[in-house]
């Protein structure tokens, strides 16, 4: 629906490198990087706000590369939202339905439908400056979808927010891209780039370096650079529930695996996050804090840069990274079994 | 203790320069009576004068918005060849000798030149004529509102105007909608200097037309021919009735929106 062919743009001091992408309609596009990466530039070569200096936009099958900025249909929400300041919530919302020759009571009908969804109804004779974040960002998010746009682009929404009012709008953002609204989301946080994606794009340098499901490039990370960036070893899909015998206690479940996590989401689908360098290896079971303990065996050995990365199968692969002494006096080797362990507390569920 | 010295040494120095700008014109409302300025008010010449000033002056400052304020747009948003040349141009007007200014605007629009004879044969034209006194006083007092303007837009961000776009905007609106309200507080000092500055013109009025008879021109002829007792009744008139406009219009203007809130 929307394509990104080859686009390339350079600065004095940074460039884009033959950018290529593919968003489809009902996609939770998120494109994923450090900060100084070219995701913010990216959004604004889709808007139209910055030329390409070569590649092509498709949209629709139209080329829209050197369309007008107001003619694409394109939404932008930007980091600081940029509010009209002089105008009120209610008419910086209503900002892009009044050149639509709409009624009054269409335009009011429509953005009494926007703030019911993001759920601002209370502040619609408020001038922007007097908003908090959150508040402001709901506002940006309800003047952009005024437009009914193709797609809706997002530049790291959820970045000056609080982490509970981030969790609410991640879940409204979710609700918006269920309703069938394309969504292109520029982010630095995995977390949330886990949390929300339906297809993930990792860039760094001005250049995509992978593409795919969060499950694909968290699992199989192509470079260095995504495995750093992300992390993450141990990634898991699954679900939470009730723990059999503990309240502060939760269980994880993946692929039959039942894993013991310390945390106070709720029950849901979500993602298990373990860090390797957490997870204990020992010749036998022995009695210690940690509530996890699974026993596997070692399907993989190789360095890594601080010490080896084990792979070891317990039902599923889990990775541990230990020092060389470590597996030298462990005689860690393929196909060797041995016990596995890390505390409930260091694994980190993200729900979807 | 320090800085205490040092803002009362401040306060002192400044308090001298206000003393200086305050004491004539007080000196001349407190010499000045209230006999004088009824008989003045009653003196029909003296405020057909000064309504003229008033008038060619505003009329001057809304017909030359109409190009100063896009200009200014256009400076503040883009980049050219020569820009600071032109912004230099802009204020030219400021530094030269105003009777310079209104013997060099008179090389253009007198009757020989083509401006000139072109304004006579549509049937009016600049040497003595309220056309080219507006002309003089907007010729000196037209950088004040393009200055003005210039910083008003600089402080809207480009972000905002990107945005308005997004939404679907065109130019025409955006710029109507959300870059000439915000950019506003500025450009409306900047017309209410432009129309003061005009209205206090006298050098490259006199040079254009001595007649009709701008208040400036007046006070300084009365002062010519009868001296600094009937010069003064007309000059006190003339601030007052300035003053109450700009007060008002001040007034007016403030508490408005701009970029900064």
């Amino acid at each position: 629906m929307l394509e990104i062919k080859n686009i390339s743009k350079s600065f004095p001091n940074f460039s884009l490198k033959d950018i290529s992408l593919k968003v489809e309609k009902g996609d939770y596009f998120v494109l994923l990087g450090g900060s100084g990466n070219g995701k913010s530039v990216l959004l604004e070569i889709i808007a139209g706000n910055t030329k390409v200096d070569s590649g092509k936009i498709i949209l629709n099958g139209n080329d829209i590369t050197l369309e007008k900025i107001q003619k694409r249909n394109i939404a932008f929400v930007y980091q600081d939202q940029a509010l009209f300041p002089h105008l009120k919530v209610f008419d910086n919302i209503a900002f892009s339905l009044r050149h639509k020759k709409s009624t009054s009571t269409e335009i009011k009908n429509k953005v009494i439908e926007l703030v019911e969804l993001v759920g601002v109804t209370n502040i619609l004779y408020r001038k922007p400056a007097t908003l908090s974040g959150g508040e402001a960002q709901r506002v940006a998010l309800a003047r952009a979808l005024a437009t009914q746009p193709e797609c809706l682009l997002l530049d790291e929404p959820l970045s000056n927010i609080d982490t509970q009012l981030r969790y609410e709008l991640r879940s409204l953002l979710r609700k918006i891209n269920r309703q069938g609204q394309t969504i292109i989301h520029v982010t630095h946080d995995y977390e949330e780039a886990v949390s929300l994606a339906s297809k993930l794009a990792v860039i760094e340098q001005g250049k995509i370096v992978q593409t795919g499901t969060p499950e694909e490039i968290f699992l199989y990370p192509k470079s260095e650079f995504i495995a750093k960036f992300i992390g993450v070893k141990n990634f898991y899909i699954g679900k939470l529930l009730n723990h059999e015998n503990s309240s502060d206690l939760k269980s994880f479940e993946t692929s039959g695996i039942l894993f013991h996590v310390a945390t106070d989401e709720k029950n849901e689908d979500g993602f298990l996050l373990i860090p390797a360098e957490s997870i204990v290896i020992s010749e036998n079971f022995n009695n210690s804090s940690s509530r996890n303990f699974f026993k596997g065996k070692i399907i993989d050995i190789f360095p890594a840069k601080l010490g080896l990365e084990v792979v070891v199968d317990i039902g599923v692969k889990i990775t541990s990274i230990v020092s060389k002494e470590a597996t030298e006096k462990l005689s860690l080797e393929k196909n060797k079994a041995i016990w596995i362990s890390f505390k409930a507390s260091s694994a980190k569920f993200i729900r979807l | 203790m320090k800085n205490n010295w040092l803002i009362l040494i401040f306060s002192f120095a400044g308090g001298l320069v206000l003393l200086f700008i305050v004491a004539p014109l007080l000196g001349m409302f407190l010499s000045t009576s209230g006999n004088e300025i009824t008989e003045t008010i009653k003196d029909t010449e003296v405020t057909s004068s000064i309504w003229l000033t008033i008038w060619i002056s505003m009329v001057g400052t809304i017909i030359f918005a109409i190009c100063a304020i896009p200009l200014a747009y256009v400076i503040s948003r883009k980049e050219f060849f020569l820009k600071k040349l032109v912004i230099g141009i802009i204020n030219l007007p400021i530094v030269i000798p105003h009777s310079a200014a209104g013997i060099a605007l008179l090389t253009v629009i007198s009757r020989n030149t083509v401006v000139g004879s072109l304004a006579e044969k549509l049937g009016f034209g600049f040497v003595g004529t309220s056309a080219g006194i507006m002309l003089a006083m907007a010729f000196v007092s037209v950088p004040f509102l393009i200055t003005s303007a210039i910083d008003g837009f600089n402080a809207v961000p480009v972000k905002l105007e990107k945005a308005a776009m997004n939404l679907g905007a065109s130019p025409f609106r955006t710029f109507f909608s959300i870059t000439l309200p915000l950019a506003w507080k500025p450009i409306l000092s900047g017309l209410i200097m432009m129309w003061a500055r005009g209205m206090s013109e006298f050098g490259a009025v006199i040079i254009i037309a001595y007649n009709p008879m701008t208040t400036p021109v007046m006070i300084y002829e009365k002062f010519n021919s009868f001296g600094l007792r009937y010069a003064e009744p007309v000059a006190v008139l003339f601030i007052s009735v300035s003053l109450i406009f700009f007060i008002v219009l001040r007034l007016f203007s403030k508490n408005k929106i701009d970029a900064r809130n």
